[in-house]
């Protein structure tokens, strides 16, 4: 299963908790999430899917550079962290 | 009668109301979070506040109990832009279809329950039949080939910020564009006119300084007795139709200054409105460090500035568009500034009283 993990300063708006989801790109892995969570999504990407300005992903610790499609595989065992970035505070 | 303001700040929604000392912050929502907009609904007093979180985007909240409890609701969202669609502003600039800001808020006619407008930023109208539950976007006029004259001002993308619906007609709606104008539907928003005619615009060449396409309206207040009394304080000069936006004038002499952000006009008299003016455009402070208010009570012919209760030496406080307002006796007016402070009268204007100096920056002030 892909771990999904949010910053923990959405807690200030709403629940995000850790989740261990299917999917074999950044995008789908993050889509199950929002499947059980939908109210999360808009805080993480726009109107038109990417993510949002101020909020970075990094997949296995790299720091995403697709953040329009999110087309990048990811495995089985994949670690996904959603963070607030240091811009837009 | 209102004893009640809602304070939309940088830092919260502050509630304000009048006890037997005064008027004194009561309360505070969404602490250390930065709310853009406050909207009263006339109707049946619900509360709208439209956050701008800096990380996690645009949100809108909705009171049913007089802002004890807050529930998230749906905010105006985009469509799917369609692939390959070049969409640019005026100055060439690329428009996302992304609601960046919320910048306007408005509750349809008594026959239309339900019904809410919203402006945003990047110049789309949005439309909501059950309070806010759903939107959708008011796609003629957005697709209208016209919007890309639009361009940004002090916002950078354009941004729609005022809408007035005629209380003759529900059907009938206008609306303020920074930089696009003044425009007019009669048909609930089905097709829209430009109606800017006889607005001028210093900052472009003079061969474009009359295309209603690129004025830059900061704030438009419709007079509630009579509908076809329209205010504009635009970007340089106060304009004023009296045939529902058919035609505008431009008033002269104004002083200390026509430019300025907000505008309010009194409920009953269409003759009566407040302004908050400033130096100018490139000087964005009050004139002198002086702190006043402008008000006419002959359709602009003659001004009286009001300055009794409020700062006049080194005092910077601007006055942005949506921090000004008047209750419905007419009688009480308060306004906000990007310096913390927060004033009301309740004599309109003749006289201030200093509610704070120290809160966060103000975007939007609502009595209720």
């Amino acid at each position: 299963m892909v771990r999904v993990v949010f910053t923990p300063n959405l807690r200030r708006h709403l629940e995000a908790p850790e989740a261990a989801v299917s999917g074999d790109t950044v995008r789908a892995a993050l889509e199950a999430v929002f499947a059980d969570n939908p109210r999360l999504r808009d805080y993480v990407l726009d109107d038109q899917g990417a993510v949002r300005k101020h909020v970075t992903v990094y997949v296995d610790g790299e720091r995403l550079a697709d953040r329009t499609a999110l087309a990048l595989a990811v495995a089985a065992d994949a670690e996904i962290y959603v963070m607030q970035a240091l811009s837009g505070g | 009668m209102s004893d009640r303001i809602h304070v939309a700040t940088r830092k919260g929604v502050f509630t304000v109301t009048r006890g037997a000392d005064g008027w004194a912050v009561s309360g505070v929502d969404f602490l250390g979070d930065h709310a853009g907009l406050i909207h009263v609904d006339p109707r049946d007093g619900t509360l709208f506040a439209a956050m701008a979180l800096g990380h996690f985007g645009v949100k809108l909240h909705r009171s049913r109990d007089g802002g004890k409890s807050w529930d998230e609701i749906a905010k105006p969202t985009y469509p799917e832009k369609p692939e390959g669609l070049e969409d640019k502003d005026g100055w060439g600039k690329e428009i996302p279809w992304n609601t960046e800001v919320i910048w306007s808020l408005a509750s349809g006619g008594a026959d239309q329950p339900g019904r809410l407008w919203a402006g945003t930023i990047p110049g789309g109208l949005f439309k909501s039949d059950d309070a806010g539950d759903s939107w959708a976007l008011v796609e003629s006029l957005w697709n209208d080939p016209r919007r890309a004259k639009w361009m940004g001002g002090g916002m950078d993308l354009p941004g729609l910020h005022s809408i007035c619906v005629d209380p003759r007609d529900s059907g009938r709606v206008v609306i303020g564009v920074s930089c696009g104008g003044v425009w007019v539907t009669e048909d609930d928003g089905a097709t829209w006119e430009v109606r800017a005619e006889g607005m001028r615009a210093a900052y472009m060449p003079p061969d474009d300084a009359d295309n209603p396409l690129i004025q830059d309206p900061h704030q438009l207040a419709m007079s509630p007795s009579d509908p076809d009394v329209v205010w504009a304080q635009h970007h340089n000069g106060i304009f004023r139709s009296v045939d529902g936006c058919g035609h505008w004038t431009e008033l002269q002499d104004v002083q200390p200054s026509s430019f300025g952000f907000p505008v309010v006009v009194h409920p009953r008299e269409p003759d009566t409105a407040w302004f908050v003016p400033a130096v100018k455009d490139e000087c964005r402070i009050p004139v002198d460090g002086k702190v006043v208010v402008t008000r006419t009570r002959d359709g602009g012919k003659t001004f009286d500035v009001l300055s009794k209760g409020l700062p006049q030496t080194f005092a910077y406080d601007l006055t942005f568009r949506h921090a000004l307002d008047i209750d419905s006796s007419g009688d009480r007016l308060a306004f906000g500034t990007t310096t913390g402070s927060l004033f009301v009268s309740e004599d309109q204007g003749d006289s201030w009283q200093v509610v704070s100096t120290h809160l966060p920056p103000v975007d939007a002030v609502r009595f209720s």
